[in-house]
């Protein structure tokens, strides 16, 4: 890739899959009108969804899914050994996702509420950095592309790239979204960082938190209003473990 | 000023040519609060019955139409070792129908800002130029102090302004395009009993405006009570989401950032409005945050509302809509926090 006249090379990558749906992956290989120039910009190495080969010299591995057995243990350590980069892709990979609310069961219990009969190995589950360092964390269920396309070419130019840290009110006010909480509904749109560009109160639904916390989240705050709009601390509560991107949070935020 | 009386049957035909020359802005009705109170946004709208101008207020502020929250500044793409630069400016005519006094009053703000001091914006400009404003008078909406700001009468910055003076509207005519219009229409000159009219309907709108707040020597006050813990206190439960200057008519604080295409072969740069509200606003390069706490964010709100820009431009920046203390989650209002910090010094 050339910009500003500057040549820089283009990063081989791998993607990985854990305990997920695949739906971030699925988002890499969407919006076509710039899927072509994504492509190009990236050697993709090995990524099972779109691509045969199974490359080893990757230097960048995004890694989706949340870690919830032992061989995903061993797997994810042999990727962390080869990759230069290892960045955690979507709500699962980053806080453990909806898999976590496993956690909050026996474990046991679970298994045979899945599996019935024939019961899974399985473990409690973790989110990538609970098993190895990550470099960067791309939060979202699904990832935007947008915002993973912004990423890339940052990693392409090799230039550091930051989150917004504001939340998400900002980005329903930027495309005349009617706020949510005035019409009656329970939104964590005010406490969950922004960058997904606020589709789901455009569509009618309140946030349920997939991005985890904005920076500083006034969360007593949120609490206190909400339950002034008749939303209890354990309504509130339950959402924002949803995707566990609060993990830690909505506990001590709790009155 | 030039005044004139415009029949009431006369309006939606001057609404309908407004729209068949131009893109049309109005209030429309988006949905309904919680408390079963009808929400209006000023959106595009392509027939009269499109508009409610019944509207005591809108959630946004037009500002957008001026003020984007995103606007592409230029775009440059590269070609062989060389590269191009475009700029565009929006000129497509576009009409803002039915905006009350408090607005317009905005409009004229931000024109000191981006029209009439050091560094106009042609952007800005273009925009301002190219929107024909209706205006409209109307009963104060709730919770609004734009009286005590002298914001709810309304003299420059609009094409026409309309008051109800019963059989017909009495009509400001702020330009030549403005008098092209109702001309058209059947307008009359205005006769004394007509003026009486006005002035009546008014004084009765002045007093049901009233809610008893006095501003005066407010930035004097700002600058006594700094330290005052009522900022503590409101800024406990600000939630930093910037929605207050999201909405508010007259916030144009903004960065400016450059975005890459994906083929790395076009750059844009791009300005999006932000909030002093926000947790990075006073980020600076290294790191270092200079208002950390939700308490400076938000005391230095109402210091560039009701101080800063009082120094720049004569008058504060705020209009006294109260779109900001409508829209907190949290409940600030800035009625409330300006009570207090009276009380603060005492009677």
């Amino acid at each position: 890739m050339r910009y500003l006249k500057i040549d820089s090379p283009r990063p081989r990558i791998a993607v990985f899959d854990f305990t997920d749906c695949e739906g971030c992956e699925l988002q890499l290989a969407n919006k076509e009108e710039t899927l072509v120039p994504f492509l190009n910009a990236v050697e993709i190495v090995d990524f099972r969804e779109i691509a045969t080969g199974e490359g080893e010299d990757y230097e960048i591995a995004f890694v989706e899914g949340a870690i919830s057995r032992s061989d995903e243990v061993e797997r994810l350590k042999v990727i962390r050994g080869k990759a230069r980069l290892l960045v955690a892709l979507g709500s699962c990979a980053c806080f453990g996702g909806v898999n976590r609310m496993k956690n909050a069961y026996d474990l046991d219990a679970a298994n045979a509420e899945v599996y019935g009969p024939t019961p899974k190995e399985t473990l409690p589950v973790r989110s990538v950095k609970e098993v190895v360092p990550v470099d960067l964390e791309i939060p979202g269920c699904p990832v935007c592309k947008d915002e993973v396309e912004r990423i890339v070419r940052h990693l392409v130019l090799d230039v550091p790239f930051a989150f917004h840290a504001y939340p998400v009110c900002v980005e329903c006010k930027q495309r005349f979204t009617t706020c949510l909480m005035e019409k009656g509904q329970l939104c964590l749109g005010p406490i969950v960082r922004a960058g997904c560009e606020a589709p789901c109160p455009a569509g009618g639904l309140g946030c349920w938190g997939c991005r985890g916390p904005a920076e500083a989240p006034n969360v007593e705050e949120f609490f206190a209003l909400a339950k002034a709009r008749g939303f209890t601390d354990g309504e509130v509560s339950e959402r924002m473990a949803f995707f566990g991107g609060f993990e830690g949070i909505a506990a001590g935020g709790t009155r | 000023m030039l005044y004139k009386t415009l029949r009431k049957e006369a309006f939606r035909s001057v609404v309908e040519a407004i729209l068949a020359g131009s893109e049309g802005v109005g209030p429309r009705r988006v949905g309904t609060d919680r408390r079963g109170k009808p929400i209006h946004q000023f959106l595009p709208a392509e027939r009269f019955e499109d508009m409610d101008f019944s509207y005591d207020t809108t959630e946004f502020s037009a500002k957008t139409y001026f003020l984007p929250f995103r606007e592409k500044l230029s775009t440059y793409r590269f070609t062989d070792g060389d590269w191009e630069q475009e700029i565009r400016y929006r000129a497509e005519p576009r009409a803002l129908i039915g905006l009350h006094a408090c607005d317009i009053n905005a409009l004229l703000r931000l024109d000191k800002v981006f029209a009439r001091d050091w560094y106009p914006s042609p952007y800005y400009l273009s925009r301002r130029r190219n929107t024909f404003i209706l205006g409209i008078d109307h009963d104060p909406c709730e919770g609004a102090f734009c009286r005590a700001l002298g914001t709810d009468t309304v003299t420059h910055g609009f094409d026409l302004f309309l008051t109800d003076i019963g059989e017909s509207y009495f009509a400001a005519v702020g330009s030549d395009r403005g008098l092209a219009l109702i001309e058209g229409f059947g307008a009359q000159p205005i006769t004394d009993e007509d003026s009486h009219r006005y002035v009546a309907e008014r004084k009765r709108i002045a007093a049901l405006t009233e809610n008893g707040l006095n501003l005066n020597n407010l930035p004097n006050l700002l600058d006594i009570e700094f330290k005052s813990p009522i900022w503590a206190k409101w800024g406990a439960k600000c939630l930093s989401c910037g929605t207050c200057a999201m909405v508010c008519p007259t916030c144009y604080c903004h960065g400016v950032y450059e975005r890459i295409s994906m083929d790395f072969r076009e750059g844009a740069k791009i300005r999006q409005l932000h909030s002093c509200t926000l947790v990075d606003f006073a980020v600076v390069a290294g790191g270092h945050n200079f208002r950390p706490t939700p308490e400076s964010r938000l005391k230095y709100r109402y210091y560039h509302q009701h101080r800063g820009f009082v120094e720049q431009h004569e008058e504060p920046k705020c209009v006294g809509c109260n779109r900001c203390g409508r829209a907190c989650l949290a409940g600030i209002t800035p009625v409330e926090v300006i009570r207090e910090l009276q009380e603060e010094v005492g009677p």
